[in-house]
């Protein structure tokens, strides 16, 4: 019986990567999941379900030498698939500043606070390296309503003068 | 009235071009009490297509009263429907009940002119804006055999579209 497994992969960026990693699964009758590719710095980095009827020990066999080739970092854990059971956001928080330390703390705190259970966050560092920004959106199940995330924020931005935070509901639409 | 069986993708009949209704009869305004019945009991509520139910005909209906503080134009039966003007656009979340488990988001305009006729063939004029306009603008895709996966914009990218100026040197 087929095993849900959570494949990590991290290395420098290169044309190729997502190709080769998915034809060796797929020659190996892997079945794919919920995927996250994307390149963080100049690094790409995979997180990726897959359904395969081996142990985890022969999938990293089996992924070993082309990660080598390519010079990935691998990672692998045997999870639960839970497929089908999305959570739709009702919260995007979006928050723009100059890079310091301590922005995600501080933000990612009020949201928990004020009962945000986050859904997915991406951040960027933009400008350059004299002048760098961080740019943060994040979506989320507000767990007790928006107004309870509005007013953690509120408290936050009361100390944090130097963050700009847009808190806004996401409405689906659903026909 | 009889609540109907929704067709669920990955069936491929939900990428079918509707054609025009022709005749408007009695057998017509059954199938709509029907096709009403079964939006009502869908989990949004507020719009349905008839290919959406496997009937190929232009027809949709729309009703977003049940959303607090909005502009709408209540209980709608848009036969044969042309959208002839858009303006502004914005990005908003859409769900399907046709697409099971996902929401996505899609690019739309913030206000339509629509022309559309009734259930008794007769025409009309509106002109809506935000959640109404977003509904009509996805149902009306379904007569034309496109889903809002068809017009998915980048989750990552899509809230802050940063210009890259290039310096001149």
């Amino acid at each position: 019986m087929s095993q849900w497994f959570m494949i990590t992969l991290v290395g420098k960026d290169q044309v190729g990567i997502v190709a080769k990693i998915t034809t060796t699964l797929y020659e190996s009758n892997c079945n794919l999941g919920e995927a996250s590719m994307l390149r963080l710095g100049g690094n790409f980095t995979i997180m990726l379900m897959v359904g395969y009827k081996g142990t985890a020990q022969s999938l990293h066999n089996l992924l070993k030498p082309v990660a080598d080739s390519l010079q990935l970092h691998l990672h692998i854990n045997g999870i639960k698939g839970q497929l089908h059971q999305h959570q739709a956001p009702n919260v995007r928080v979006r928050v723009y500043g100059a890079d310091r330390v301590g922005i995600v703390a501080q933000v990612t705190t009020a949201l928990a606070k004020g009962d945000l259970n986050i859904l997915d966050l991406e951040s960027d560092v933009g400008g350059d390296d004299a002048k760098p920004f961080y740019v943060m959106n994040i979506e989320g199940f507000a767990t007790a309503g928006i107004e309870a995330v509005e007013t953690a924020l509120q408290e936050l931005l009361s100390q944090q003068h130097d963050l700009e935070v847009i808190l806004e509901p996401i409405e689906t639409v659903v026909m | 009235m009889a609540t109907l069986d929704l067709l669920t993708y990955p069936d491929t009949r939900l990428k079918t071009v509707s054609t025009s209704v022709m005749v408007f009869d009695e057998k017509l305004q059954a199938f709509i009490a029907d096709l009403e019945e079964t939006m009502r009991a869908g989990p949004g509520g507020v719009g349905i297509a008839a290919p959406q139910v496997g009937h190929f005909e232009r027809i949709v209906i729309v009703d977003v009263s049940s959303k607090p503080k909005i502009k709408h134009h209540g209980f709608m039966i848009l036969i044969n429907p042309e959208i002839t003007h858009w303006k502004d656009f914005e990005i908003g979340r859409e769900g399907c009940m046709s697409v099971p488990d996902y929401t996505g988001n899609v690019i739309r305009a913030k206000t339509i002119h629509l022309i559309a006729r009734d259930e008794n063939g007769k025409e009309h004029e509106y002109d809506m804006a935000g959640y109404e306009a977003r509904a009509v603008q996805h149902e009306v895709d379904h007569l034309e055999g496109l889903l809002f996966l068809d017009r998915l914009v980048s989750r990552r990218h899509d809230l802050f579209q940063r210009k890259v100026y290039k310096s001149k040197t």
